[in-house]
């Protein structure tokens, strides 16, 4: 355990977080004196980032050097397929929960993570909460994807964002009360300064070890993604999105508060990995290692303390019970607990123990509610599309590759600690979003908010892939999306850069014009649709493969087969859409035509990179076997190899292992199924607009109905206003009456009868008593001077006779004082 | 019997003291009755040298205590100190006195009443 080179991995990261704050510190300081208009600002976050880059890049390099490429747990697990089919049937035959009688099985491979604090806020004695690390191959390939789109994008920003270098920019799209063009400073350095905070909290975010800090990076990098949206604070539309976004945002984050309550208040921790003392013996479990423990084969198993909290009544009955024995004291504690001990075996057969199950059942939506809101889930999505009034480069880091990934991400590295039945929900919510936005997205007609709903839909997929079992698939989707989505977003910018507007109604006939951003682009759209070979083609390959081997598990559930490959079929067709709406054919704007030029380098060598990544990631370095896959292999949770598990309240739901969906025939099913259905939806696309057989117009007023449907987002945006936003104003409106009226009055009527009482107080005490007091004192002095006054005569005579008079008389008062005490 | 004595007794502390008085009453009394300033001056002339007859009486050597560092000379200092005093005091009082009689062309002492209450 000791001695090898991932003990440096803590502190690369550890730095490879840090770096994009200091820059981050370093912009907002000092940002608008870093050159002029604060020129200087990007390369110092570019810096940043860089940093941090490095750093992962090495962590990686260490990774694959310590722990080898895992390209061998791939093929271990192909073939180990007809061995997990059999654990499958012993476990069936036992029953959900007799799961750890499973010594007769080959012992689960458990995956190399390093857990570690560096530092804990709580006091000593109640559950840990502090600044930890929970480093496993997944957190290591995470860095550097997150890292390495961050440095590009930061790159690329530095071309996009230059017309913020000026001392004056006119902004288009606001306008003053009057009607002009908003005009304003530049605000260059204020873009890094966001990005670079966002970096430092994506980071902080996949580095966590414990849910606490990760609610808190996950809040960071939702406060980034505020400020990011909000960058053009003139325009109402983006104070519009900005808002949206936190606030939908919030709704998914009280789930996960929910979530995270039922999480602390069932197993008592927050912390992912096990602490270990210095033999390397558990000291304290984490959450995986509680449900899903060492001593039961890794299979899911509700907690003992789970249990316990569940049969609240009963352990408070027994230690009452103790207590009124012994007496109160220490002795009594110890019984009672060892009696709740001997009894949690049996609460566990009881209600209690399904009362436990729910807890966890519980947790499991609360934290995945969290995921919902932030990656854009089915009835969470509508703010990720209104988040694209940000600059795009914001929308090709945060919306696409990075944050919005993140609810993918906490889904998978919670996957082990899921029940079956949570992951159904997840199945179910990742299925209905990814039909969703995929028909959404036929008919927008914003570039941006096409590749938007492209987005959501992806990550749909993802959510699919990992509420079906597909640990793998969905996190190989996710690195695989993160470039070439990016990549996508990133082209659209450089449209809108030369375009000055999103409407693909305006473009046509670019690629003359813009060949790098267009065949840059023609490679994302292929990649996202699933051409053979691109790197969408491997992923979207699994996700289908899981989705045919959980309806062969389960019966009636083939439907996620059908949407996953209806979904492939229109993602191909609406990225071929706006491709041949925006670079083929004839310019439908000559005004914008005219203007349109070729980005900068600093724009198009990213889109470069990234389009070559967009095609290669998914392979794998011949010879070495290294892969994305047999990286993420290597992460895979422990336990979750031979399959997640049966459900307990669903019997019949059961997910087995990935890898029996890699099998022959399924995958070859899968591959044949999705590069159809992408060729289909190609096609259908080359007929209406690239060769214009079928007009676009009379398909839409052939299918009305549907159209309109489309059209109009399904009306979400309307169903929410009317549902929530509508009924919370009336309400705000007549709590505010009630305000006014009520609570208002009440003030009023206290602050009129404070002045009438201050009044008369002012009245009666302070003039008559006080004021009188005084005034007679001052009138007392005054008539005693005016009798003082008359003997001051004036006559110097008299004054003599005064002192004479008075010193005799002091003589003969002194001497007979003198002589009566003597005497 | 007391005025008898001192007659008869051979001149000492007594009858210094006595001189003393007589003068300090006779300054008093011209004080109170003059009221020209020059003779209310000249009654505080006499009041402060019937003090200095008594300064000098009561140095002198019978009465005076033991004392390793007594010279013997302090009611001889104390009225030389009057002596400068009532020169000082002279000097500025006829200042006074010059200047009411340039104000009121009078010094009648009655007529210096301005501060009454």
């Amino acid at each position: 355990m000791t001695g090898t080179a991932l003990d440096y991995l803590p502190v690369l990261l550890g730095w490879a977080v840090l770096a994009p704050l200091i820059s981050f510190a370093l912009v907002v300081f000092f940002g608008p004196k870093m050159g002029r208009h604060g020129r200087l600002a990007g390369y110092v976050s570019i810096g940043g980032i860089l940093t941090a880059c490095v750093l992962s890049f090495i962590a990686l390099g260490i990774w694959l050097s310590v722990e080898g490429t895992g390209a061998d747990l791939l093929h271990h697990g192909q073939h180990d397929a007809s061995h997990a089919e059999s654990a499958h049937a012993e476990s069936e035959h036992h029953g959900a929960e007799s799961q750890h009688g499973t010594a007769e099985h080959a012992p689960a491979r458990v995956p190399r993570t390093l857990f570690g604090t560096w530092y804990v806020l709580s006091p000593p004695g109640v559950p840990e909460i502090g600044i930890s690390y929970y480093i496993d191959c997944l957190t290591v390939v995470m860095f550097a994807m997150v890292s390495f789109i961050a440095l590009l994008i930061h790159i690329y920003s530095l071309g996009y964002m230059a017309e913020e270098l000026a001392d004056e920019v006119v902004d288009h799209e606001a306008h003053t009360s009057d009607g002009a063009h908003v005009r304003r400073r530049g605000r260059f350095h204020r873009f890094f300064q966001y990005l670079s905070l966002f970096c430092f909290s994506m980071l902080g975010l996949v580095l966590s070890g414990n849910v606490a800090m990760t609610f808190v990076f996950w809040e960071l990098v939702g406060v980034c993604s505020y400020f990011l949206i909000g960058f053009y604070i003139e325009r109402r539309s983006a104070n519009l999105a900005a808002n949206k976004a936190f606030i939908v945002n919030r709704v998914g984050d009280f789930g996960m508060i929910v979530g995270l309550m039922a999480l602390w208040g069932s197993l008592g921790t927050f912390n992912y990995g096990d602490t270990l003392d210095e033999q390397g013996h558990v000291v304290r479990p984490g959450v995986f290692s509680l449900i899903r423990p060492a001593e039961h084969g890794h299979r899911l198993w509700v907690p003992d303390k789970a249990v316990q909290a569940a049969a609240e009544e009963e352990v408070a009955a027994v230690v009452a019970d103790h207590l009124r024995v012994h007496g109160p004291n220490s002795q009594a504690l110890q019984a009672a607990r060892s009696e709740v001990q001997a009894r949690t075996a049996s609460w566990r057969q009881g209600p209690q123990g399904r009362m436990a199950y729910w807890l966890l059942i519980i947790a499991g939506l609360g934290i995945f509610c969290g995921c919902v809101g932030k990656s854009a889930q089915f009835p969470l999505h509508v703010w990720l599309p209104d988040a694209m009034e940000g600059p795009t480069p914001v929308s090709a880091l945060v919306h696409s590759a990075t944050m919005v990934a993140a609810g993918v991400y906490l889904v998978g590295r919670f996957f082990p600690a899921f029940v079956p039945e949570v992951l159904l929900v997840v199945a179910v919510i990742g299925a209905i979003t990814l039909f969703l936005a995929a028909t959404i997205a036929i008919t927008a007609v914003d570039i941006k908010r096409v590749l938007a709903y492209s987005t959501v839909s992806q990550l749909g997929y993802m959510m699919l892939a990992l509420g079906t079992g597909g640990w793998l698939a969905g996190l190989f989707h996710l690195i695989t999306h993160a470039f070439f989505k990016s990549l996508l977003f990133m082209c659209s910018g450089s449209v809108i850069h030369a375009c000055h507007t999103n409407d693909m109604r305006r473009m046509g006939g670019l690629l003359k014009k813009m060949p790098y951003t267009g065949y840059t682009m023609l490679v994302g759209c292929l990649a996202i649709a699933g051409a053979p070979f691109f790197s969408g083609f491997y992923s979207k390959d699994y996700i289908i493969a899981q989705t045919i081997q959980f309806g062969l598990d389960n019966p009636g559930w083939n439907i996620f087969y059908y949407a996953a490959t209806v979904g492939a079929a229109i993602t191909a067709f609406y990225m071929f859409r706006l491709w041949f709406m925006t670079f083929l054919g004839k310019p439908r704007d000559e005004h914008v035509y005219e203007h349109v030029h070729e980005s900068p380098p600093t724009m198009w060598v990213p889109l470069v990179i990234l389009a070559v990544l967009a095609v290669s990631v998914a392979w794998s370095v011949p010879g070495v076997g290294l892969s994305i896959e047999s990286l993420l292999e290597q992460a895979r949770p422990a336990g979750t190899e031979q399959g997640v598990g049966t459900g307990t309240l669903l019997a019949d739901l059961t997910y087995r292992s990935e890898h029996l969906s890699h099998q022959e025939a399924i995958h070859a099913q899968a591959t044949t199924v999705a590069t159809l259905a992408a060729l289909a939806g190609f096609l259908l696309a080359v007929v209406i607009y690239a060769k214009g057989w079928v007009s676009a117009e009379e398909v839409a007023r052939q299918f009305r109905p549907i159209y309109q449907l489309l059209w109009h987002k399904w009306w979400f945006d309307e169903l929410y206003q009317a549902v929530f936003v509508r009924p919370v104003h009336f309400v705000a409106q007549l709590i505010a009456r009630f305000d006014r009226v009520v609570i208002d009055g009440i003030i009023d009527g206290s602050a009129r009868a404070v002045t009438a009482f201050s009044a008369w107080a002012d009245r009666v005490i302070d003039r008559a008593s006080v004021d009188g007091f005084v005034n007679l004192l001052a009138d007392w002095v005054y008539n005693l001077a005016l009798r003082l006054r008359t003997v001051q005569t004036g006559r110097l005579r008299q004054y003599v006779v005064f002192i004479v008079v008075g010193t005799v008389a002091l003589f003969v008062l002194v001497s007979f004082w003198a002589s009566a005490s003597a005497g | 019997m007391i005025l008898a004595s001192l007659f008869t007794e051979p001149v000492g502390v007594a009858h210094y003291v006595a001189v003393g008085a007589v003068l300090f009453v006779c300054g008093a009394v011209c004080m109170a009755v003059k009221r020209n300033a020059l003779g209310v001056l000249m009654g505080v002339e006499l009041v402060l040298n019937g003090a200095n007859l008594n300064f000098i009486a009561f140095s002198q050597p019978a009465l005076y205590g033991e004392s390793r560092w007594a010279l013997g000379l302090d009611g001889q200092l104390a009225s030389i100190f009057v002596i400068v005093l009532a020169a000082a005091e002279a000097a500025v009082a006829l200042a006074i006195a010059l200047n009411f009689y340039n104000n009121f062309t009078t010094i009648d002492v009655d007529h210096a009443d301005e501060l009454k209450g």
